[in-house]
């Protein structure tokens, strides 16, 4: 290095960015990753929060069974009730059995047909067994216990509405994720046309960095590094949008969230930080290829 | 003078750094504008590449720094054929020569002095290791004052030196300039002309396009001329006479 002190001593310049900015353009860009990103938030959170509200529900529903019970002729039915729920309460893997009495009944279904009729109704008569949450008691091992005590009853295991409400949140997740990737793809698609226009606007700087010796890869790599950083605060900008609303909603919903329709953890907050970095990553990934092809004539 | 040697590696003296067999290209499909162009530019010649307007000297340069492909013939470059050269084998080989446009070239938004470090950036170098070498060009093509300025403000000789001062900068073996006196006054004609012959004298072959023949004759330099498609040459390139091996440029 040759050595000229007065010049070393003063601080280098610092290199003008080889693109120009196109503020008015990068402007709208940034708006629409916001935009995109927001929902992306959103639908994680809304994601994780509906898994959750199904594992909550499908255990509510595991840890009980319903017994119907069917009198026979010598016996009234409360007394077939009390019997069975005695039975069902000795049944390993059973925490305890009560009959409903029928001003239980009669609660629950007084909404449904009014006070009115419900004297002259016909009601059946149902235990409800509250199962070991560790070791369940099966439905054919209840059953057999009625049949030995002699009692003719059907149980529920809820295994019916269980696996609807696994299916549902299923559904709810394969919809989250759809979702998603939707928006990941439009991401990769708003970057591609604002790579493809950005180079069409600069294809005269293009060519003179080409004739200077810039390879292709230097020239992606000026893209990808224009849209990567943009992606990535644009991000950041939507996600926290996106957490703020979750958190105001949790905040509203009190300690409980807002179970159990959704119950939305400050942890899921997390995807705050993960979507504008996906967001980012996928700005990288589509401004390369976009610009690798158009430089190749292959755009 | 800012000429030192950046690259201390030895160019191979026997192989002609340009040679153009049976050239023929056009811009529609046909070669209508070279027909039959043959040239060869041994190590260390100085030619002038005149014509009439439209003649097509842009177009041959533009042929020569991969710009185009040729219809008809082939090129080759520092002893390699590079007709059919592949995309990605054609950044290094523009790293080797310093190329003056006709039309300048400038980046718009970047300033004087970051133009002219342009190609040394594109090489990986960093600002420490090239900020004395630009600032020492710009100096010398009497930019001195103007390291800021954006090349929109400048005049259009400015422009000229600026863009004469970025196609030198890395010391390339092979300098094509497309009329590089053509913007400027007299006394800076000559002046930048001592910058290619200084250039040339420690090595680099160089190709000056221009309409006026007189140059040649004052330098000393090869004169071509193209004309209706062809390449006639006139004068061949004498070395001129102070051009002995020079004991600096001999030891690199
Ligand atoms: N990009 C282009 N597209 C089509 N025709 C061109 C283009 N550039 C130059 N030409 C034509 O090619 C011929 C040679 O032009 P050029 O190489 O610029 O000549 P010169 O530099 O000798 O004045 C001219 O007829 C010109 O009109
Ligand atoms: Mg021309």
């Amino acid at each position: 290095m040759s050595a000229n002190p007065s010049v070393i001593r003063k601080p280098l310049p610092v290199p003008g960015t080889l693109l120009p900015r196109e503020r008015s353009g990068e402007r709208w860009l940034a708006a629409v990753i916001a935009v995109l990103c927001f929902l992306a938030t959103l639908s994680a959170i809304g994601a994780l929060a509906a898994d959750r509200a199904a594992h909550g529900w499908a255990g509510e529903l595991r840890g009980e069974a319903t017994v119907q019970v069917r009198p026979r002729v010598d016996e009234s039915g409360p007394t077939a009730a009390a019997r069975a729920a005695e039975t069902l309460s000795a049944v390993q893997g059973v925490e305890e059995a009560y009959a409903l009495d029928r001003k239980a009944s009669e609660r629950l279904l007084a909404p449904w047909v009014g006070e009115a009729v419900l004297p002259d109704l016909p009601l059946p008569h149902l235990v409800v067994v509250r199962l070991d949450e560790k070791h369940p008691a099966s439905a054919p091992t209840l059953s057999r216990a009625l049949a030995e005590a002699g009692l003719d009853a059907s149980v529920d295991d809820h295994s019916l509405w269980r696996g609807e409400v696994e299916r549902a949140a299923g559904i709810v997740t394969v919809l989250a994720i759809a979702a998603f990737v939707l928006i990941a793809g439009a991401t990769a698609a708003v970057i591609a046309y604002a790579t493809r226009a950005g180079m069409a606007a600069q294809a005269d700087i293009i060519e003179t960095l080409s004739l200077n010796g810039a390879s292709d890869g230097h020239v992606a790599g000026l893209y990808q590094a224009r849209f990567g950083k943009l992606a990535l605060s644009a991000g950041v900008a939507g996600a926290v949008m996106a957490g703020l609303a979750m958190a105001l909603l949790r905040l509203l919903g009190g300690e409980a969230g807002l179970t159990p329709a959704l119950p939305v953890r400050f942890s899921d907050l997390l995807a705050i930080v993960v979507c504008p970095v996906l967001a980012a990553v996928t700005a990288i990934l589509a401004a390369r290829f976009t610009a690798l092809a158009k430089l190749s004539g292959r755009g | 003078m800012p000429i030192q040697e950046r690259r201390p590696t030895a160019p191979n003296k026997d192989i002609d750094v340009v040679r153009l067999r049976g050239l023929g290209f056009g811009y529609d499909d046909r070669p209508s504008v070279l027909r039959d162009v043959n040239l060869i530019l041994p190590h260390g010649s100085f030619h002038f590449l005149t014509g009439p307007s439209g003649a097509g000297k842009s177009t041959l340069l533009r042929l020569m720094t991969l710009g185009e492909r040729p219809q008809t013939g082939r090129i080759s470059l520092f002893g390699q054929d590079v007709t059919q050269i592949p995309r990605s084998a054609i950044p290094a080989m523009r790293q080797r020569m310093g190329v003056v446009f006709q039309e300048f070239r400038l980046l718009d938004h970047l300033s004087a002095f970051d133009n002219v470090a342009l190609p040394l950036r594109l090489n990986g170098e960093r600002p420490r290791d090239y900020v004395q070498d630009v600032a020492e060009m710009l100096r010398w093509v009497g930019l001195g004052g103007r390291f800021e300025a954006l090349p929109p403000s400048l005049s259009g000789g400015e422009k000229q030196r600026l863009a004469i001062a970025r196609a030198v900068i890395t010391r390339p073996r092979l300098i094509l300039a497309d009329e590089p006196t053509g913007s400027v006054d007299r006394a800076m004609g000559e002046k930048l002309m001592r910058l290619f012959v200084s250039l040339n004298k420690l090595g680099a072959t160089i190709l000056i396009a221009t309409h006026d023949e007189d140059m040649a004759e004052r330098y000393g330099a090869g004169l071509l001329r193209l004309e209706d498609g062809y390449l006639r040459q006139l004068v061949p390139s004498q070395r001129p006479p102070e051009h002995q091996p020079h004991p600096e440029g001999a030891a690199v």
